[in-house]
C-alpha cells in the first residue's frame, strides 16, 4: 500500500498512464496510425517540442516561467540566416553568433527576474514581444519580405544540416536526428536534476528560494543558468528549423511557449516550482506528438487539437495538485518514530 | 573566561530612515546558550540577519574570533562556522530528507559541474547524524514536509552541527510547536551546547529560555534593556520584563480593581 502511494506520488506516473491511453486510443481509431513509420513521425513531432520542453520543465521546477521560449527559436534561426546572407559569411559564424545572442537573451531574462524580483511571467512576456516584433521588423528591413532568404548555397550548410536536420531511413520509416538529440537532452536533464549538486539546487530554488539562500545555495546563479538553458535549447530547435526548411517565416514560433509549458505540466511539473522531472516533460511532449498526428491520421478536423490540449492541461493540473498533497502529507508514508518510540 | 566566538559591540542597523536596531552588545561563548528575548518588532530578526550574513550592520562592529567582519552573504557567515536555523525557512518541504540535510553542501564525486553526488554516502551520513540526535526517520527518501515541525527543526539543527557550525543561531525554534515537541527541541539545544557550540536562542518564551539559557538579553524597540548572566536574573524578572516591565506595573495601577 505504501509502495503504491509512493509510486503515485512520482511526478510522471499520471502522464505515463495518459500517454498509454491516448496512444492506444489512436491505434484503435486510426488504422494508418498503426505503423512503424507513423510512430517515427510521432517521435519527430514530439522531439521538436520536447527539446525545449525539457528545459522549460527544469525552469519550472526552479520556480520560473519563460514565455519567450517559443519565439526565440525563430529569432535564433533568423539571426543565423540573415547575418550570413547579408554579409556573405560562412554559416558557422552565424550559428555561433546566434548561440551567443540566445544565451544573452536567456541571461537577460534571468538577470532581470532575479535582480528586480518582478515575476518571470511579466519579464519574459516583455522579451517575448520584443523578439516577436524584432523578428518581423528586422527581417523586413534586411530582406524586404517577412521570410528569410534561402541559405542552402552558403558555405557550411552541409555540415550544419547534418548536425541539426539530417534524417536516415530505418526500415520503412524516416528517423530524424532531432529524436536522438531529444533523447540525449532528456537523459542529460534527468541526470543533472536527480544526481548532481546543480539538480539539488534547482529543486531547492523552486521549492523555497529563501531556505535555499539561507543554506548557501547560489539562488541567482541557478536561476540565470536555467533561463540560459532554455534559450540554449530554443537556439537548438531554431537551428533545426532553419537547416530543415532553409528559409524561415519571421512570424512563426508564437504560441509554442505554451506547448512547452503544457508538456511540462502534463508531465507532472508543478506550476509553483520544486516538483517535477525531466522524464515527465518528455512524456508530456510525446502526448503532444501523439495527439497532433493522431487527429490527422484519424481524419478529424485538426482544429480540435487545441481543445484537446486544453482538456489535457486541466486534467493534469488537477492530478498534480492531488499528487502534491499526497507527497507533502504523511498519508503515503509510515510516520517516523520519536526517541520515546511513540509515533509523533 | 574564554574568548567569545562572536562579539557584537554597539551594533545597529537602519533600513532607510527606520532604526531597527541600535547599540546592541552581545557575546557568544562556546558551550553557552545566549538567549535573545523580545516582543514582536523588538529587533530580534534584524539581529539574526546581521549575525547570519543576510543583512549587514550599518553601525558598530561584529567580531568573529576577535576579528572585525562585515558579511556580504550567508555563505561568508557559514564559512566561519555560523549557521542559522530559521523558524519558517529551515527546509525545502518537497525535497527528500537526505537532500535537505546536504542542501548547499552536497558531496560530489568531482569538481566537474555535472559530477554525480555520492548519494549512498549522503544517505548513510544523514541517517547516522539524525540517529545521533535521536531522530529515526523511517524513510530518508520521504519529502521533509511529511515530518512534524519539531522533527524538521531537529534535522536542521543536526545538519548545522554536522557541517561544523561553531555558532548556532536558532530563530524561534519552539514558537510553532506543542509542549512535547518543544521539549524535544530544547533537549537538542542542550545537546548542541554540551557538544561545545555557542548557541544563540531567539525566543519570546521566557520559560523556554530559562530552561536552557546561560545568558539573557532582552531587546525592546531595537535596544537591549536587560543583559544578565543566569545567576543575575530570575525567571520572574525575565517574565516581568518580557510582559512589559514598568509599563505593566503602570498599567496594573491604572486598571486597579478591588480585590
Amino acid at each position: 500500500m505504501r509502495h503504491l502511494a509512493r509510486l503515485l506520488a512520482r511526478p510522471e506516473v499520471g502522464a505515463l498512464a495518459a500517454a498509454f491511453v491516448i496512444f492506444g486510443f489512436f491505434l484503435l481509431v486510426a488504422p494508418s496510425f498503426r505503423s512503424w513509420a507513423s510512430f517515427c513521425t510521432v517521435l519527430y513531432q514530439s522531439s521538436t517540442i520536447g527539446i525545449v520542453a525539457v528545459g522549460v520543465g527544469l525552469l519550472m521546477i526552479g520556480g520560473e516561467f519563460d514565455l519567450s521560449a517559443g519565439v526565440i527559436t525563430i529569432s535564433a534561426g533568423l539571426v543565423n540566416s540573415m547575418f550570413c546572407w547579408y554579409f556573405g559569411v560562412n554559416l558557422w559564424a552565424g550559428a555561433l553568433l546566434s548561440l551567443l545572442f540566445c544565451l544573452l537573451v536567456g541571461f537577460l531574462n534571468g538577470w532581470l527576474v532575479t535582480r528586480t524580483g518582478i515575476p518571470s511571467f511579466l519579464i519574459t512576456l516583455g522579451t517575448f514581444f520584443v523578439l516577436q516584433g524584432a523578428n518581423l521588423g528586422v527581417t523586413k528591413l534586411v530582406t524586404g519580405s517577412v521570410s528569410s532568404r534561402d541559405i542552402s548555397a552558403i558555405d557550411g550548410y552541409g555540415s550544419l544540416q547534418r548536425i541539426f536536420a539530417s534524417s536516415s531511413t530505418l526500415g520503412s520509416a524516416t528517423v530524424w536526428i532531432t529524436v536522438l538529440w531529444w533523447v540525449l537532452f532528456v537523459g542529460l536533464a534527468a541526470w543533472t536534476s536527480r544526481r548532481t549538486r546543480i539538480g539539488n539546487w534547482i529543486y531547492a530554488v523552486g521549492g523555497s528560494a529563501a531556505s535555499a539562500r539561507a543554506v548557501g545555495v547560489p539562488v541567482t546563479r541557478t536561476k540565470i543558468g536555467l533561463f540560459m538553458t532554455v534559450s540554449f535549447l530554443g537556439w537548438f530547435v531554431g537551428m533545426h528549423s532553419l537547416y530543415r526548411f532553409n528559409t524561415l517565416q519571421a512570424g512563426n514560433g508564437v504560441g509554442n511557449e505554451f506547448l512547452y509549458i503544457i508538456a511540462a505540466v502534463v508531465g507532472g511539473t508543478l506550476l509553483t516550482g520544486g516538483f517535477g522531472n525531466a522524464l515527465g516533460s518528455a512524456i508530456g511532449a510525446f502526448i503532444f506528438g501523439t495527439t497532433s498526428l493522431g487527429i490527422v491520421y484519424a481524419g478529424w478536423d485538426p482544429n480540435w487539437f487545441k481543445a484537446f490540449l486544453g482538456v489535457m492541461l486541466l486534467l493534469a493540473v488537477l492530478v498534480n495538485t492531488y499528487v502534491k498533497r499526497l507527497a507533502t502529507s504523511s498519508a503515503g508514508f509510515s510516520r517516523s518514530v520519536s526517541p520515546e518510540g511513540e509515533p509523533t | 573566561m574564554t574568548e567569545p566566538l562572536v562579539e557584537l559591540i554597539g551594533v545597529g542597523r537602519n533600513y532607510g530612515p527606520i532604526r531597527a536596531l541600535h547599540g546592541v552588545d552581545l557575546r557568544v561563548r562556546a558551550g553557552e546558550v545566549t538567549c535573545v528575548l523580545g516582543d514582536n518588532g523588538a529587533g530580534k530578526s534584524t539581529l539574526i540577519k546581521i549575525i547570519s550574513g543576510l543583512h549587514p550592520h550599518t553601525s558598530g562592529s561584529l567580531r568573529v574570533d576577535g576579528e572585525d567582519r562585515h558579511f556580504g552573504s550567508p555563505r561568508e557567515a557559514l564559512d566561519l562556522g555560523i549557521a542559522t536555523v530559521y523558524q519558517d525557512l529551515a527546509v525545502v518541504p518537497l525535497m527528500e530528507v537526505w537532500r535537505n540535510f546536504f542542501l548547499g553542501s552536497e558531496l560530489t564525486s568531482g569538481r566537474f559541474p555535472l559530477a554525480g553526488m555520492r548519494v549512498r554516502e549522503m544517505k548513510r551520513i544523514a541517517d547516522q547524524e539524525l540517529r545521533k540526535m535521536g531522530i529515526v526517520v523511517a524513510d530518508l527518501d520521504q519529502p521533509i514536509g511529511t515530518l512534524s515541525g519539531g522533527q524538521r527543526q531537529c534535522v536542521a539543527i543536526a545538519r548545522a552541527v554536522y557541517f561544523g557550525a561553531r555558532v548556532l543561531i536558532l530563530d524561534e525554534p519552539t514558537a510553532a510547536l506543542g509542549v512535547k515537541q518543544s521539549g524535544v527541541v530544547l533537549k537538542y539545544i542542550a545537546a548542541a551546547r554540551d557538544a561545545g557550540l555557542g548557541v544563540i536562542l531567539i525566543t519570546h518564551n521566557p520559560q523556554h529560555a530559562y530552561l536552557v539559557g546561560d545568558h539573557f538579553v532582552i531587546l525592546k524597540l531595537g535596544t537591549a534593556v536587560l543583559d544578565a548572566q543566569r545567576g543575575g536574573v530570575t525567571l520572574k524578572d525575565l517574565t516581568t520584563q518580557m510582559a512589559g516591565g514598568d509599563e505593566i506595573a503602570e498599567l496594573a495601577r491604572e486598571l486597579e480593581r478591588p480585590s
